[in-house]
């Protein structure tokens, strides 16, 4: 860790006084403990606040619909440089403008997770090799990594940058074996009652701050459905049939578009299980149009495109209707 | 007390469905008079937020019906908007919305029995699962 936080210091270093780039998108010590917070440098003085642990959980793909038509470099996971492929698939902006760090990721550290685990405040936090310390004012802990990731890191394929102009550190192998979709299929099989009162419930925490949109990279439109007044899709109170709309449709929208990090889930003060939604959205995705958001540069986003041979079973065709036969 | 009917809200595309709609009415063919009929441009008009909002404003089923594929006026729009439907049905589903509340057909202009075959079958399917359960109280607009 230490190491790929030299190296991330020295490329940037490098970048900026060789002004390939105007800007370089990272992460810096949080005033928080458990946390690592986004951080815009423009001047190679200031790299040494550039810092990489395994709290650097935010997704800045995010910020760079942002500050599109700038030179920029941007500190990428695997997720966030996925985020950075469909948002040049999408036209939001320019691969030759990105700068991409890429570091091999091996998954970031559930803060929540831990501050359940212990009693009172956690002043102090630090990380040496797969072990999280902690220190409060009357208690220290120390506590696996690997058994304290975010649940989006469990079940993460491609730890590695999909694409990266520097890579720091090794590659890690895809991790393909995975039943990514285990949860989502576990739930399908719950009764529709059941399924209809965990999705009420589990909305029904929502406080409609819209943290999940802002943390999300693909929620880049400049004018939100939520937002809009006329038409007014949704009533602004919390009303559990609005949240329920506003859910429903956040997770539509990004049909093909999510990579699920989970930065909405992070995001989410009141934590709503939001990623129960998106991934159930790509597994449809993925089931339909054998589509993964973010892997392909060329390909184009599912919604967009289609074939004739798309599976059409949910769909009345009138072929197996004794009725008339169609007019040709 | 008499069962509430069923509201069906009906999406029908201008060029096939709506057609087929009024070639069902001009050949006096019955049909439930549950449905009430939306004319779009074409089934690609639909944005899955309006069957969601439908619902939401207590509407029992809904129906979208477009031209059949490879026959859309605008060539291509209903095979974009069967992916989209492909989408939206089974999240609807997945977060317990029963699955023949939201129903897709293709109908074209000559098929007035079919479209009548189609309402009588949603409306049927529809009748069969009672009035939509609300998550919240409704708002009217």
């Amino acid at each position: 860790m230490q190491d790929v936080q030299r190296k991330i210091r020295e490329e940037a270093k490098k970048l900026l006084a060789a002004r390939s780039v105007d800007l370089i998108i990272g992460f810096e010590e949080a005033s928080l403990p458990l946390r690592a917070s986004p951080v815009f440098i423009h001047n190679e003085d200031d790299v040494e606040a550039l810092v990489w642990n395994c709290f650097c959980e935010n997704n800045l793909a995010t910020y760079l619909t942002k500050v599109a038509g700038r030179k920029v470099a941007v500190v990428a996971k695997g997720c966030d440089s996925r985020s950075i492929v469909a948002l040049i698939v999408e036209g939001q902006i320019k691969r030759e403008e990105i700068i991409v760090i890429g570091i091999p990721c091996q998954g970031m550290v559930d803060r929540r997770k831990i501050e359940k685990e212990v009693q009172g405040e956690i002043l102090e936090a630090g990380e040496k090799n797969d072990e999280v310390s902690v220190r409060g004012d009357d208690f220290e802990g120390v506590f696996k990594k690997e058994d304290y990731l975010y649940p989006s890191c469990r079940t993460c394929e491609y730890h590695s940058p999909v694409i990266s102009d520097i890579l720091i550190g090794e590659k890690i192998k895809e991790n393909t074996e995975l039943d990514e979709y285990a949860e989502t299929i576990e739930y399908e099989k719950k009764s529709i009652n059941e399924r209809r009162e965990y999705f009420g419930r589990e909305m029904g925490k929502c406080i409609r701050c819209y943290a999940c949109r802002q943390a999300c990279p693909m929620c880049y439109c400049e004018e939100c459905f939520v937002d809009n007044s006329y038409p007014k899709w949704i009533e602004k109170g919390l009303d559990l049939s609005d949240l329920a709309a506003w859910h429903i449709m956040r997770a539509y929208h990004q049909a093909g578009r999510c990579v699920d990090c989970g930065s909405c889930e992070r995001a989410c003060p009141m934590e709503v299980n939001l990623r129960f939604l998106t991934r159930k959205i790509n597994k449809e995705v993925k089931d339909y149009f054998d589509f993964e958001t973010g892997l392909d540069i060329k390909a184009p986003p599912p919604l967009t495109t289609f074939s004739p041979d798309d599976r059409q079973d949910f769909i009345h065709s009138g072929e197996e209707s004794t009725g008339e036969s169609r007019g040709d | 007390m008499k069962e509430r009917e069923p509201k069906i809200l009906a999406f029908l595309c201008n060029w096939c469905s709506y057609a087929g709609a009024d070639l069902a009415g001009v050949s006096r063919i019955q049909y439930p008079p549950n449905v009430r009929v939306i004319r779009v441009p074409c089934s690609s008009r639909i944005n899955p937020f309006f069957i969601v909002k439908a619902l939401q404003q207590g509407i029992d089923g809904v129906l979208v019906a477009g031209c059949h594929p490879g026959d859309c006026h605008y060539i291509s729009g209903n095979y974009v908007a069967r992916r989209k439907f492909a989408i939206i049905k089974s999240f609807l589903e997945y977060i317990g919305i029963e699955k023949d509340r939201v129903q897709f057909a293709w109908i074209s202009a000559a098929e007035g029995l079919r479209f009548a075959e189609v309402i009588k079958e949603v409306t049927e399917k529809v009748r069969g699962l009672g009035p939509i359960r609300k998550w919240g109280k409704i708002r009217r607009v």
